[in-house]
């Protein structure tokens, strides 16, 4: 365990180097605040404009939160749908390719057509953007379900349900929560990405307007929150991954592979 | 032409036949077979590899739909009967996210009658019943592990207890002990021949021991390959219980000896490699 002691601090350290760094650098080179403000500066900003700042970010986890839980179940019924049989899975991927390899930004402008501007095409951008990891990894995890598995279910004459609430989703289960990490930080980007087209609140409209005042302190100051809030829900559900799904990390030996 | 099982009959093929693909390039991995299993019986399906026997147990198992003939069980034809099956591999295949006791009650919670109690008894009747079963394949206090904690010998006794534990009249088992020890493998022989005795089900056996066919088994089916068929229908009538040492006694020796002789002869000529 020391050596994970030791990999820990080394990290922290590189975070608290990487920040002294740049404030050296910003005085040793007198950068000006306007191209690249010093740490210093933004943590000052952060706390003098906090009653600014906070509904914005609030405005932000909201719509990422809830634009999050609809990818989810959207996700997972897609997931299921297209994972539960090896025709649907084949017949179905290559549209699931082709709707998700379409960048996330270029629909923003259509979103506000259809709901006007503001909060309505935020959360339907931050479902969009998380919704294809989530559904691409439920389905693999169901599709790859060792046949033999499937036998044992087959000859106790297990009906399609039974096999999928006994096996086949306890089995995608680790690749549903490695795909939650990814997907709620991509629903983080779209949520910004459509503040910043299409929006009076959130950071992403706070930081877009800041830039417009040439506020760059203030820019900085959102994309701090943003990093915080993106790390500490990466980190939320990295913690449930490790609760649910524990079992995956104990079996690298076990004859099942 | 509709075929009638017969009476007195648990497990029949009647012409059975498996062919994979279509045309020129179909593949006959069982020529029509007529077999006939008493109830209680325990048959062994031996020779040498792609000779259908693996082919048998799926078509009995009704994981796979015979091309033409008919398969029945328990007078019906199979898939429509009402037959508790239960099926161990080679592979134990215990779900890794389940507690072992989990994993051996796994069947209840799917087979009629006992899905609608598994709630109610899960805790109480049917925990009792899956500690009694790795009790006697010597598992006891193994129950609340996980899978990764067992050795390979342990989750294949897992395995059979899971295979047994919703008291299946049709037993499947197909090599369950190949991936074993020497001496794992005839303590679980052993095992095995205590539940079957003690039970009763129906067995069909696939393996490539001709020992542990000859331990185990009422009748020994030797099976030959391209296409797939039965050559011979050997009884092996040594008494029961069996033991060990038997194996090693003179009648035991020559039968095994005369169903080595079987397989080898019927093995096909070597074909230069692909």
């Amino acid at each position: 365990m020391s050596s994970q002691a030791r990999i820990r601090l080394a990290s922290t350290s590189l975070l608290v180097g990487f920040f002294i760094a740049w404030e050296l650098i910003c005085v040793i080179f007198q950068i000006r605040d306007i191209v690249l403000p010093r740490p210093s500066q933004v943590l000052m900003t952060l706390w003098t404009e906090a009653p600014g700042i906070w509904p914005h970010a609030f405005q932000t986890i909201y719509t990422t939160m809830v634009g999050f839980g609809i990818g989810i179940v959207a996700g997972v019924l897609l997931g299921v749908l297209i994972g539960s049989s090896k025709i649907a899975y084949d017949v179905a991927y290559p549209l699931l390719i082709g709707f998700a390899s379409i960048p996330k930004v270029a629909v923003v402008p259509l979103l506000v057509l259809w709901c006007g501007a503001g909060t309505a095409p935020a959360i339907i951008t931050a479902a969009i953007t998380c919704l294809f990891p989530i559904v691409v990894n439920v389905a693999t995890g169901l599709a790859t379900t060792e046949p033999e598995l499937e036998d044992v279910m087959k000859t106790l004459r297990a009906t399609k349900t039974d096999i999928l609430l006994n096996v086949g989703l306890p089995r995608a289960m680790p690749y549903f929560f490695a795909s939650l990490k990814v997907a709620v930080t991509l629903a983080f980007v779209g949520t910004v990405i459509s503040e910043t087209v299409a929006s009076n609140r959130g950071i992403g409209n706070l930081m877009m307007i800041a830039s417009s005042r040439y506020d760059v302190p203030l820019v900085f100051a959102g994309l701090l929150i943003l990093a915080v809030m993106g790390v500490a829900l990466y980190a939320a559900f990295s913690i449930v991954e490790l609760r649910v799904t524990g079992w995956t990390r104990r079996q690298d030996h076990l004859s099942m592979g | 032409m509709t075929a009638i099982p017969r009476a007195n009959t648990f497990v029949e093929l009647q012409g059975a036949s498996v062919t994979y693909g279509r045309g020129e390039r179909a593949v006959t991995a069982l020529a029509p077979t007529d077999l006939r299993m008493e109830k209680g019986d325990f048959v062994a399906l031996v020779g040498p590899s792609g000779c259908g026997k693996s082919t048998i147990l799926k078509m009995v198992s009704g994981l796979l739909k015979a091309s033409s003939g008919w398969v029945f069980v328990a007078g019906r034809e199979v898939g429509a009967e009402p037959v508790r099956v239960g099926m161990a591999f080679q592979n134990p295949t215990m779900l890794p996210w389940m507690r072992v006791r989990d994993n051996v009650l796994l069947p209840l919670k799917i087979v009629p009658p006992f899905r609608g109690e598994f709630r109610a008894k899960r805790n109480t009747e049917f925990r009792d019943r899956a500690d009694d079963l790795l009790n006697q394949v010597g598992l006891k206090g193994f129950a609340d592990k996980y899978p990764w904690e067992l050795s390979g010998g342990m989750l294949q006794r897992a395995s059979l207890c899971r295979a047994l534990i919703h008291d299946p009249e049709l037993l499947m088992l197909d090599e369950p002990f190949g991936a074993l020890d020497q001496f794992t493998r005839e303590e679980l022989w052993a095992i095995m021949q205590d539940l079957w005795i003690a039970r009763r089900p129906t067995v069909l056996l696939v393996t490539h021991d001709l020992k542990e066919a000859s331990y185990l088994a009422n009748r020994i089916l030797v099976m030959k390959a391209r296409p797939g068929h039965v050559v011979e229908d050997c009884a092996v009538d040594f008494p029961r219980p069996r033991t060990i040492d038997m194996t090693y006694s003179p009648d035991f020796v020559a039968l095994t000896q005369r169903l080595r002789e079987l397989i080898v002869s019927v093995r096909p000529k070597a074909e230069p490699a692909a």
